[in-house]
């Protein structure tokens, strides 16, 4: 492939990409992102390209690999195209089935569409599942369409024609400007308007550098890592306008390690970009000049902070330091430095493509744009959504999520990571936002949304955080240091019933000096977790101090399991599993449980078919 | 987190939790040199130097960490500064299989930290760490990003999705030795434990 040396060299090129492929063509496309892969997308690939072989249609009918389409809760899953038929929890041996369809007139395979639970009836296309229906999917659109390892699909789908846009017609204010106009706020979680920070960065001598921050740390978020597996051209392109309009010649996508295809989709486009000229030293002919390279993260949460970031990229450990001076003034290497998300960077080709009024055009008065959220934990459809600003929590959980599995009761959900705050059922109204989460006393954060139902103990919840934290605060500044350590110790000892009420007004002053005097957003945030479950759910603390009782039975210490004699078929299977050898009975005798030996695992209560294993607390629980 | 004094920071030889102590051949120096001579002498390179090492080795010999030190002109505290620092280094060498258990918040709430516990009973270990066969190092990490198929455990490459603790024995099987496997089912035989041989053979 020569280097393309112009705009129109570009479009005459993706003109003829277009000509040459035959839209009618049929195309098996099977996601492959992590969550498919884990469900096995591999061996359906290599079943389907065995399949095709076999009846020497290979040369007849495409199969291809694509990003995460986010549904992952049924993967793997794939689309025939051009029909678009989609179909879920595909195995290996339904390729024969799948590739007979195709040929024979493309009759769907009745029993891979997705059927909705409510109606019971086999839906056809994507666009037609509840759990798609509500979103508006501006970033994640392409993912089920493209292979994000060829550079071709992302132009065939009108990729980089952003980039051919500002080059050739735009300046570099015009455009910092229609960013500004689009109201696009970052979207790693402070939501600090993008615009202002380009106009800050751009205000300060060169050089300056570009970041991608794709250190997506916070436990249940895995949207970057889907958008920079799925399609990665569409963050490089961001980039390559960024820095047309900053004027930097040197950019770093710096990516979380645990997340290894991630590394190699960007790798693979930088690459790739790099040979068609859409990057390197005479982009497109123009002059422009920009090298990313890509950056392993080494496993430290604290490097999703803007300032302990550069400090990894330049070889130290990741300890944040003061703001201002703010990195757009004085960051890598101390030149000015705009570092954004992965999904800040994404949104940039569609601004340009689709015009800032268009964008500002989506979402609520102040948070513009759509937004990205891993909906994950006690919810029917797990998987990633985007929607537009100000949907509300009632359409997320139930019109896209399916509700609570098991009948359950929704209780709370917890949004924005270990720095957000878990929102209560009994707001379930609240319209997503920068603002109403912060009022609520929660945040954006990078996406991340954690249902919990009523088997979820808070106390517990806030226990796990306080781990986190003080497990991923860096110890360089006292208050989040120390103030995570006591807060942990005050909620492990809630949790094992030897609390007592001093310990919440105790909890909440930490939580207060930790918001005021901590260093980085790392510690001031820390406490939210355990200041919102305090705010809302106050009465489970009370139970776990008052009455040494853990209302979810979640909390070891105050939990203890017996089995109903009149359940009980003497099946053995609880034996079996059972940790501490404190289950007794004969096979085919009704089973009783040793609670001196217990371990209160819970391996009998997994494996009861006939639900005999009950779990109890707030009773007997001293005995032990 | 591993501390200096596990690692045996100022000792002439790497001293290893469960005796034994390790030292590198002529040719393991060779080859580590040519993992050095990739990258040019500048302070950004530490950590992409410090992970692959970590990459090859599964940990950080303290012959090469003074090495790292001289080529970069860096001092060697900073070197260790660093790989102490971060969660993916080792100053210890790990186990032939790395088991990570996912902690983040949706395998926690789906269960993750009981699959945890009969992942450490079942491999004999108190807390995360390497066993003394050097066959397994558990590892909990925060998040692996596949939270619709949680709780899941990635042991190696492969992601395990959806556990609960009656599948931890199988998961792990995969992984032993085949004379150890053997074992265990004469073992499970004599203690008439079925589950365990159902899963083994």
């Amino acid at each position: 492939m020569p280097r393309l040396m112009s705009v129109e060299e570009l479009e005459s090129f993706r003109a003829e990409l277009r000509a040459a492929r035959d839209p009618k063509r049929p195309c098996l496309t099977v996601c492959a992102g992590s969550g498919c892969t884990a469900a096995g997308a591999h061996d359906v690939l290599a079943g389907l390209r065995k399949m095709l072989e076999k009846h020497g249609l290979q040369d007849a009918i495409d199969l291809k690999s694509t990003g995460c389409h986010g549904f992952c809760e049924r993967g793997p899953l794939m689309i025939v195209w051009p029909e678009g038929t989609f179909y879920n929890q595909v195995v290996a041996s339904d390729a024969s089935a799948i590739v007979a369809s195709v040929s024979n007139g493309h009759v769907p395979v009745e029993k891979l569409l997705y059927r909705d639970p409510v109606s019971g009836k086999r839906v056809i296309h994507e666009e037609e599942v509840p759990f798609y229906a509500r979103q508006q999917r501006v970033l994640f659109g392409n993912n089920g369409k493209i292979d994000p390892k060829d550079i071709k699909d992302y132009l065939h789908v009108g990729g980089y024609a952003a980039l051919a846009r500002v080059l050739s017609s735009m300046s570099p204010e015009q455009i910092v400007d229609a960013v500004t106009r689009s109201g696009l706020r970052g979207r790693g979680g402070a939501g600090f308007p993008t615009g202002v920070k380009w106009k800050v960065c751009r205000e300060n001598p060169a050089p300056r550098y570009l970041i991608c921050n794709g250190d997506e740390g916070d436990p249940g978020a895995f949207m970057d890592r889907s958008l920079l597996e799925g399609n990665p051209h569409s963050v490089v392109e961001g980039m390559i306008i960024g820095a047309f309009a900053l004027g930097a010649q040197e950019a770093y996508v710096y990516v979380r390690a645990e997340y290894p295809l991630a590394c190699e989709h960007v790798r693979a486009a930088i690459d790739q970009a790099e040979e068609y000229g859409l990057l390197g030293d005479d982009i497109l002919g123009t002059g422009l000049k920009l090298r990313i390279h890509v950056v392993k993260g080494a496993g430290a949460f604290v490097c999703g902070e803007e300032t302990a970031l550069i400090a990894s990229l330049e070889g130290r450990v990741g300890e944040p330091h003061p703001r201002p001076p703010y990195p757009a003034q004085k960051g890598l290497w101390g030149r000015p430095t705009v570092i954004n998300n992965v999904k800040t960077w994404a949104s940039v080709p569609v601004i340009i493509n689709r015009g800032p009024e268009w964008y500002a055009g989506i979402g609520t008065e102040k948070s513009k744009g759509t937004m990205v959220f891993s909906l994950v934990g006690k919810i029917n459809n797990t998987g990633l959504v985007e929607v537009p600003m100000g949907i509300t929590l009632r359409e997320m959980i139930y019109d896209i999520g399916g509700g609570i599995p098991g009948g359950k009761a929704l209780k709370a959900i917890q949004i924005g990571g270990p720095s957000g705050g878990c929102i209560p059922a009994k707001l379930i109204d609240l319209p997503i936002d920068y603002e109403r989460l912060t009022e609520a006393g929660s945040m954006m954060g990078s996406g991340g949304m954690v249902v919990m139902d009523e088997t979820t103990c808070m106390v517990d919840i806030a226990r796990y955080f306080m781990e986190f934290l003080e497990d991923e605060s860096c110890g360089q500044c006292f208050p989040c240091r120390k103030g995570t350590q006591r807060m942990r110790q005050i909620l492990a000892r809630i949790c094992a019933g030897n609390g007592t009420e001093d310990d919440l007004p105790l909890l909440e002053d930490l939580g207060w000096l930790m918001k005021q005097a901590s260093l980085c957003a790392l510690g001031q945030t820390a406490a939210n977790p355990v200041l919102t479950t305090l705010r809302y759910f106050r009465d489970e603390y009370l139970a776990h101090i008052r009455e040494r009782r853990c209302p979810a039975k979640v909390c070891r210490e105050l939990i203890f399991y017996e089995i109903e004699p009149t359940l009980c078929d003497g099946c053995h299977a609880c034996v079996h599993v059972c940790a501490g050898q404190g289950i007794l009975g004969e096979k085919g005798q009704v089973h009783t449980i040793d609670r001196a030996k217990c371990t209160r695992c819970g391996a009998c209560l997994e494996v009861c078919q006939p639900k005999a294993v009950r779990v109890g607390t707030g009773e007997l629980v001293c005995q032990n | 987190m591993l501390t200096f004094t596990e690692a045996g920071f100022a000792g002439p030889a790497l001293a290893v939790r469960g005796g034994g102590t390790f030292a590198m051949t002529e040719t393991e120096l060779q080859q580590a040199d040519s993992i050095l001579g990739q990258f040019e002498d500048q302070r950004a390179n530490l950590i992409p130097i410090l992970q692959d090492i970590q990459g090859k080795y599964f940990y950080l010999p303290q012959e090469l960490l003074s090495r790292v030190a001289r080529k970069l002109r860096v001092p060697l505290t900073d070197v260790y500064q660093v790989a102490t620092f971060y969660r993916c280094f080792s100053l210890v060498p790990r186990g032939r299989h790395q088991v990570q258990v996912c902690l983040g918040t949706a395998c926690h709430v789906r269960g993750a930290p009981r699959v945890l516990d009969r992942i450490l009973t079942d491999l004999k270990l108190g807390a995360p760490g390497t066993t003394r066969d050097r066959q397994f190092t558990v590892l909990t990490v925060r998040c692996v990003g596949c939270c619709g198929l949680a709780p899941v455990v990635r042991v190696d490459d492969k992601t395990h999705p959806h556990l609960t603790q009656a599948k931890v024995r199988g998961v792990l099987n995969k992984y032993r030795l085949r004379p150890q496997v053997q074992e265990e089912v004469a073992s499970a035989e004599e203690t008439g434990d079925r589950d365990a041989t159902a899963h083994v053979s």
